[in-house]
């Protein structure tokens, strides 16, 4: 299934050399978790800090146990903030 | 005590400069900066005085930590009774001035009546003295301080300037100082211009004495450091992103405000982030961004230094804008961009310079040009009114243009300079202004942050992200994660905020350092260099007296609870998009939440008890 995957700031350099901007589509298997997106990529786990699935933020325990779904974005950054 | 322990008055009216020492009681209940200016503010004032009259007073405030050793100690505020608004104003910058002025030996400077001729101030230490501004007055601050300082002969003064769009009127105008850094909102600019006062030029080789413990000050502010350093925020993030790697993470969350609030997620915001910042662009291939910056005694380095493409629209055969300024920070951004559809970056840096160029406030302005291009695509204004331009969403050439013409108080600019609350009640659609009391809002939809929403409507001078940034815990979980699209525990939420925010910023240190400090970093750092016993709990009574006070002169100024409120749009028109997709802001639930937390009436008024217990009189 095809899920999109976006890594914001410092982490864009884990992105695939094909990915436009800092946004890349992926195809995963059925069953897949966000974790293991990240692992596949070899996002450092201390550099991921900011988990958003279509918008909405996922604490440590839904990024393992959570299952995506077909057309579903996952949104990362490491530690920012502004204002 | 780091407090110089004077303050500078100038009575414009008569033109005389005279010392006077601190009131050291009042340093004790409200510490500096804006608590303690504030407190000067009501005490001196009248709450109904007309804005730009006068009767006004501006003054300019140091904390007691400012121009010394500890991180961030060179914040300066100006507190005055706003023309945006009609409600207290105060408005922070960074950059050298306000460590200047308090080497110079000042606290404060307090300015009253009005100069009837231009003037400016010149204080060298414990001289201070007004001159006369012929030759800079009509002159933007970019140029006044390149004659201010060709005439002083010296490169090491500090300058605070107002331009043209001030002297023209415009109801948001800056305060710049250091070229680039601004005391930005509520008009403080237009006050100051007023009083026919262009300029606040300073040097100061004093130091900062005065510091009741400096071992332990040595220690507490060298520990302060560690912890800004080993931050993964303030010690990396900031730094390399700025405040601008907010634009991707709010547009995700969906709540960045787009085409004056009619959406909440704009297509364009990726070309408009910091990641776009740091892109080569293909002209020269070189990025927007040039280089990070700080401010004095700072070590986050957030600010932002760009140049602009020089074959850019915008640009092209105008090379004072080719070498490097004052890049895009967050909030500009969104105005300059997502609240008018323009997704160019350049044009947005271009618009920015022009900003710090003739001193505008970026947020309201942007805000405003997206409020004309809503009331222009309604109908409501026609291009009879906008001298020929289309002013549509999108565009980039009538922002630029717009920013032109309201830098310069020309044409268009003119009813641009109204700011939206202004604008849209004479085209008879008053409920477009996306502004609380009569200020626009930041970069932050409150249909999909909750918590804002109620923040923004008891804000103290109207909309605003630094009063009660409550965007740090619910979507950034700084210091813990809640769920922005609740409203449950969010009254506790904003007054917490409030209160510790108006602590930081009566010290003379930068609100960016409380997303790694809390107030227990911070008392030790007060406690070293002040008499008083500065504790947290202190600290935290101190900021929610602050925030009283505040209150109460709106009241005596005439704000009621109708004022506590919201645009139509964001509790009636939901959110078409993301997460927030169908949800409008439930101000109504946390409203009388708020009042009861604060102490107050259910009209918004603090009880007798409540003012018992803060010692306000």
């Amino acid at each position: 299934m095809k899920i999109t995957l976006k890594l914001f700031a410092t982490l864009g350099v884990y992105l695939p050399t094909h990915a436009t901007g800092n946004v890349v589509e992926l195809d995963v298997p059925e069953g897949t978790t966000p974790d293991e997106v990240i692992d596949r990529l070899d996002v450092p786990g201390d550099l991921v800090h900011l988990v958003l699935l279509n918008g909405v933020y996922l604490d440590k325990n839904q990024r393992s146990s959570r299952v995506l779904k077909p057309g579903d974005a996952v949104a990362i950054w490491p530690p920012v903030a502004g204002g | 005590m780091a407090w110089a322990k004077k303050i500078l008055r100038v009575n414009l009216s008569e033109g005389s400069v005279k010392s006077e020492p601190l009131n050291m009681e009042w340093a004790q209940q409200y510490l500096g900066q804006r608590g303690l200016a504030s407190k000067y503010l009501v005490e001196e004032i009248d709450p109904k005085c007309d804005p730009l009259g006068p009767d006004n007073k501006l003054i300019f405030t140091t904390g007691p930590l400012t121009g010394t050793m500890a991180s961030t100690g060179g914040r300066y505020s100006v507190v005055t009774k706003g023309p945006l608004t009609g409600a207290i104003a105060c408005s922070n910058s960074g950059g050298y001035l306000g460590a200047e002025l308090k080497m110079a030996g000042w606290d404060m400077i307090i300015f009253e009546g009005r100069s009837p001729e231009p003037v400016y101030l010149y204080i060298s230490n414990d001289k201070a003295e007004l001159m006369s501004a012929d030759g800079i007055w009509g002159k933007s601050v970019w140029a006044a301080d390149k004659i201010i300082r060709a005439k002083h002969q010296d490169p090491q003064i500090r300058i605070a300037c107002v331009g043209r769009s001030a002297e023209a009127g415009c109801f948001y105008s800056a305060i710049i100082n250091d070229l680039h850094r601004a005391a930005g909102r509520s008009g403080v600019g237009t006050v100051m211009a007023s009083k026919n006062v262009k300029a606040v030029v300073c040097r100061g080789t004093q130091g900062v004495g005065n510091i009741k413990d400096p071992m332990a000050f040595m220690k507490a502010t060298e520990e302060g450091k560690k912890v800004l350093r080993e931050n993964a925020v303030t010690g990396a993030g900031l730094p390399q992103f700025g405040t601008q790697v907010l634009m991707n993470v709010i547009n995700e969350t969906g709540a960045l405000p787009t085409r004056n609030m009619q959406e909440v997620q704009f297509k364009g915001a990726s070309k408009i982030s910091g990641e776009a910042m740091h892109e080569p662009r293909k002209s020269d291939g070189k990025p927007n961004l040039t280089t990070n910056a700080a401010c004095f005694g700072c070590t986050i380095a957030c600010g932002r230094i760009s140049t602009i493409d020089k074959t850019h629209f915008s640009v092209e055969n105008k090379p004072q804008y080719w070498g490097n300024s004052g890049g895009l920070e967050y909030e500009a951004a969104w105005a300059l961009g997502a609240a008018t559809g323009v997704d160019d970056l350049d044009a947005l840096t271009y618009a920015n310079f022009v900003c710090n160029e003739d001193g505008l406030d970026p947020i309201t302005f942007g805000a405003t040009v997206g409020a004309a291009m809503e009331l222009y695509e309604k109908g409501a204004i026609t291009k009879q009114d906008t001298g020929g331009i289309k002013f549509k969403f999108g565009k980039a050439e009538v922002l630029t243009k717009a920013v032109e013409l309201v830098a310069a108080g020309e044409g268009f600019g003119k009813d641009l300079g109204l700011g939206s609350k202004r604008l849209c009640e004479k085209y008879g659609h008053p409920e477009l202004s996306m502004s609380v009391k009569g200020q626009e809002f930041p970069a932050y939809d409150p249909r999909g942050i909750q918590g804002m929403g109620l923040a923004y409507a008891t804000s103290n001078r109207g909309a605003c992200h630094l009063r009660g940034y409550t965007v740090a815990s619910e979507v950034l979980g700084i210091p813990e994660k809640t769920d922005p699209l609740v409203t449950e525990g969010k009254a506790g939420l904003v007054k917490a905020f409030q209160d510790a925010t108006a602590a930081f910023d009566s010290a003379g240190i930068c609100l960016f350092t409380s997303f790694a400090w809390s107030l227990d970093d911070v008392a030790p750092q007060i406690d070293a260099a002040c008499e008083g016993g500065w504790s947290t709990e202190k600290l935290l009574e101190l900021g929610e007296r602050v925030w009283n006070m505040e209150k109460e002169f709106n009241l005596e100024a005439g704000f009621t609870k109708a004022d506590d409120n919201l645009p139509p749009r964001l509790i009636s028109e939901a959110a078409g998009s993301g997460p927030a997709e169908g949800k409008v802001n439930e101000l109504d639930k946390m409203l009388p939440e708020y009042y009861a937390a604060r102490g107050w009436d259910e009209q918004g008024v603090p009880t007798a008890d409540t003012r018992q217990r803060l010692g306000l009189s």
